[in-house]
């Protein structure tokens, strides 16, 4: 048995202390090797150190909060066998190796915090200077101080001014930050640049094909055809947001449920108010084709682009149903499995962008339908309750409507009927009158 | 008055003005070379060229002599020598004559016109020379200022008789029984140890507190040794005076104030060389100075639209090297290329006995930037090919390597070295420096064995604390 100490490593280019913010281990705790022992954080990052051998944790050098010197002691491991030097020579080729890559590979990296459990031992260690890996000696990605003149043969002074080039700008990647030919090509396409913006030029044609293409000709569609006309109203679904809450600790059947069911169900009773919104316009017959069936269509993101896969009979499903419904059609529409009829005969859309959902948004109705409901974020803002400002989840409804069909009255109706509906949640449990 | 118009002129046909004239002609320019001697200028004519002649007849025969006066450790005996100098001098000229004449022909071949009289300028774009056939106007888009250095002359002790400047010095055909040579500059010093090989009696009057002021004091303490070992004597602190009535003897002052005679047939007055600014219409041109050079930018650009000066008429250091770089550069950039002075460092040797090399950063300028250093030095007194040629003895003055670097990088700022022969590893040091070398580059490249190379390695290896062979 032997005591091996951990130092905190050299965790990145002018770091000289890191704050400790987490112990993940105790004294007393087992370790295998690359466990995380704690976590340190630097003005750059948080860096984890791993346990370099299995051991037990003796000591703790520090407390949370502590700041701790790069080389200090940071912790004690009991070791089986011989402790710090042979630790050394079994781990010391291997960084070397993995340096070296890392700056072949990737010479425009800026000095990343190294990996700590690489350099764990280093502090212990005094390899000889030529075969120490490191930002200092290696100079691969060592930012040049200010004022300093770059280093090149003069081969590359030559280059570089013939090409109009300011070596000042360009990372040397060579010994000593030695600008190289290699670092000249990387710069001149376009990488490397230290501080100053390039001018890239290259075009990259991409072939619109497949659903790319469907997409783009069911856009066109809509647009050449359909006169939008796109309402935005905000909804505090700071109500709905808790029994959403409340619904998903129950989790009853480990089906989470979204936004979105409620939206669904919000929709079914708004067209029952408003039901032109519900339907499908033939516009080249010149017939509207009102629907009694709610057939929500989901606008999907899928790995090959936008799909949107369709909850049937929305009228008819629960809040659960139409839960389980929504998140069957679109993982289906996801991995691909999703069959022609799940993808098509949706009389009106939702089109939801998530945690990206932005404040508003113009959304382009599904041809041939008439209206399509967009959601975007949910986020706390102050709201204004008669007599003081008081945080309330909001969520802004974006609604696109074809108005060639639809008046701006219906719209407006149709949303503001969705806003209280999701306002107040228990009204879309209500028994129709 | 004959008129000539072209779109380049060089004034001057030194090392700089000939190398920016044939460059100039390479690239298509239609260039002009004016220029009052032969071309060459002082470095070919009266300078580095023929100054290394006459150092090379005085080693070999100095050796010789040693070899008659008291053997060789290795056992070669010779009777004592005889010089002809003035057939060593006709010599020296032949190889002068080869030079300035190649130059010619390198000049004719780029199709550079040369024409021979002293220009001077009427304008920023207009030129006339003083011609054996009359006077010439050239009309140029861009001039070259080329004009050189010239040396310096003391108010109290002008050229003229005995005094003498090196230009004289090189054309002596009998060493001076007894030479005094004021100032322990590079060319004082490489003169003064000629002629005391050749048998001058050779004193050496300096102002400063040591020789080759200039230089690390370390590095010229072989070279002290070696002066004393030949006989001269060193004057240090004390200022030339005047030369004695009876015009025999040079009158000095010396650090404690007094005065003293200096018996001398010759006085020779190397106190140093200034940039030649007069005679050719400066006044014409007002261009903007530098101390008592012309200002130039990074691109040899003065102060005034299409001229450009090169050479050591723009300041320190003012070698030979420096100026055909700067003619280079300034004709590619004549022909719309893009080029600007960016070299690390500029070689500076001393041909004295032994020679002493500087490239780039001293320990104590290196120190200055506030870096933290490392210094490895290697004596030739360790290094085998030096013992073989008998340039090991005296220990420690024998010489050595010393390379100077970064301690954070290893990069190499710096290399210093003194040691017979060392002129020619200047190479290697410099190149070490454009290159970016770090100690691990020199101390990992094989340097073929036996050679005094060797000892370049070996030096970076002791700044690396790995040194071998000490």
């Amino acid at each position: 048995m032997a005591e091996l100490v951990i130092k905190l490593p050299d965790i990145g280019e002018g770091v000289a202390e890191a704050e400790l913010v987490e112990w993940q281990v105790q004294v007393g705790d087992l370790v295998r090797e690359d466990d995380t022992l704690a976590a340190v954080m630097t003005d750059k990052a948080t860096v984890e150190i791993p346990a370099p051998r299995d051991g037990t944790v003796a000591w703790l050098g520090a407390e949370v909060g502590e700041k701790i010197a790069v080389g200090a002691p940071l912790a004690k491991l009991t070791v089986a066998g011989e402790g710090d030097t042979e630790a050394e020579s079994a781990a010391e080729p291997e960084p070397a190796r993995e340096q070296e890559a890392e700056a072949a590979e990737a010479p425009a990296a800026p000095p990343e915090p190294q990996p700590a459990k690489v350099r764990t031992k280093e502090a212990d260690a005094e390899p000889p200077v030529s075969a120490r890996p490191g930002p200092v000696l290696g100079g691969s990605a060592l930012p040049r101080p200010e004022g300093e003149r770059p280093l090149a043969s003069p081969a590359v002074r030559l280059r570089a001014r013939e090409a109009g080039i300011d070596l000042r700008q360009v990372q040397g990647t060579g010994p000593a930050g030695r600008i190289t030919h290699e670092d000249l090509d990387t710069f001149t396409k376009g990488g490397t640049a230290l501080g100053r913006l390039q001018r890239r030029t290259e075009v990259e044609e991409i072939r619109i094909i497949g659903l790319r293409r469907r997409i783009a000709e069911r856009m066109t569609l809509a647009k050449d055809r359909i006169a939008h006309i796109t309402y935005v109203e905000e909804v505090d679904v700071t109500a709905l947001e808790d029994l959403r809450g409340k619904l998903n600790a129950e989790d009853r059947d480990g089906l989470r449920l979204t936004i979105l069911p409620f939206l669904i169900l919000a929709l079914v009773r708004a067209v029952e108010e408003q039901p032109l919104v519900n339907a499908l316009f033939d516009d080249e017959a010149g017939i509207l084709h009102r629907h009694a069936a709610v057939h929500v269509g989901i606008a999907t993101q899928t790995p090959g682009g936008l799909m949107v896969p369709v909850v049937r009979h929305a009228e008819a499903r629960g809040l659960r149903d139409c839960a389980a419904e929504l998140a069957r059609v679109t993982a289906a529409a996801r991995d691909g499995s999703a069959r022609q009829e799940e993808l098509s005969g949706s009389t009106i859309t939702i089109t939801s962008l998530g945690a990206l959902g932005g404040i508003m948004s113009t959304p382009i109705i599904n041809h041939p339908e008439v209206a399509i409901v967009g959601v975007n974020k949910i986020a706390v803002r102050p709201h204004w309750d008669g007599q003081g400002f008081v945080p309330r989840k909001m969520m802004n409804l974006s609604s696109s409507f074809d108005h060639r069909v639809i008046d701006g009255w219906n719209a407006a109706s149709f949303v503001q009927r969705l806003k209280t509906l999701l306002e107040t949640p228990a009204m879309l449990f209500m028994e129709v009158p | 008055m004959k008129e000539l118009s072209c779109q380049l002129l060089v004034i001057g046909a030194g090392p700089g003005g000939y190398v920016c004239a044939i460059r100039a002609g390479q690239l298509g320019l239609d260039t002009v070379v004016v220029e009052a001697a032969r071309p060459g200028g002082v470095c070919l004519t009266v300078g580095c060229i023929p100054s290394k002649a006459l150092i090379h007849v005085a080693e070999e025969y100095a050796k010789a002599a040693a070899a008659a006066a008291s053997g060789t450790p290795f056992g070669l005996h010779a009777p004592p020598p005889e010089l002809d100098l003035a057939q060593a001098v006709s010599w020296k000229e032949g190889i002068v004559e080869r030079l300035t004449l190649g130059v010619a022909q390198l000049l004719k071949r780029a199709g550079v016109k040369s024409v021979a009289g002293w220009a001077r300028f009427r304008d920023g774009k207009t030129v006339e020379v003083e011609t054996a056939t009359g006077p010439q106007v050239i009309r140029a888009e861009n001039v070259v200022i080329a004009t050189g250095s010239t040396p310096v002359e003391l108010p109290a002790l002008p050229f003229g008789g005995k005094v003498i400047s090196s230009s004289e010095a090189l054309k002596l055909t009998r060493p001076p029984e007894r030479l005094v040579v004021v100032g322990a500059g590079y060319i004082g010093l490489e003169l003064g140890t000629a002629f005391a090989k050749l048998g001058s009696r050779v004193t050496v009057v300096e102002a400063e507190d040591r020789i080759l002021p200039q230089w690390d004091r370390e590095l010229t303490r072989p070279v002290a040794k070696r002066l004393e070992t030949l006989g001269v004597e060193i004057i240090l602190r004390a200022k030339a005076r005047r030369l004695s009535s009876d015009a025999t003897a040079l009158v000095v002052e010396t650090a404690e104030g007094e005065e003293r005679r200096l018996p001398a047939d010759q006085v020779l007055v190397t106190v140093g060389r200034r940039p030649l600014v007069e005679g050719w219409g400066l006044e014409e041109l007002d261009l903007d100075r530098d101390g008592p050079f012309l200002r130039i930018d990074g691109q040899c650009r003065t102060s005034m639209r299409g001229v450009y000066a090169i050479g050591d008429v723009t300041g320190e250091p003012m070698l030979a090297h420096r100026a055909m770089a700067q003619g280079h550069m300034v004709a590619e950039i004549l022909a719309d290329k893009p080029r600007a002075w960016d070299t690390r460092a500029i070689p500076a040797v001393c041909f004295t006995d032994p020679e002493v090399v500087c490239v780039g950063l001293s320990p104590e300028e290196a120190r200055a930037t506030g870096r933290e250093i490392r210094l490895g030095q290697f004596p030739f007194s360790a290094n085998g090919r030096a013992m073989t040629l008998g340039a090991d003895a005296g220990g420690s003055d024998a010489g050595f390597v010393r390379v100077v670097a970064r301690a954070d990088n290893h990069l190499v700022l710096g290399v210093q070295a003194v040691g017979p022969g060392v002129s020619e590893l200047s190479a290697a040091f410099i190149l070490a420096i454009e290159m970016g070398a770090r100690l691990e580059d020199i101390a990992g490249t094989i340097h073929a064995h036996p050679t005094q190379s060797e000892a370049f390695p070996e030096a970076a290896l002791k700044a690396l604390g790995q040194g071998l062979h000490v």
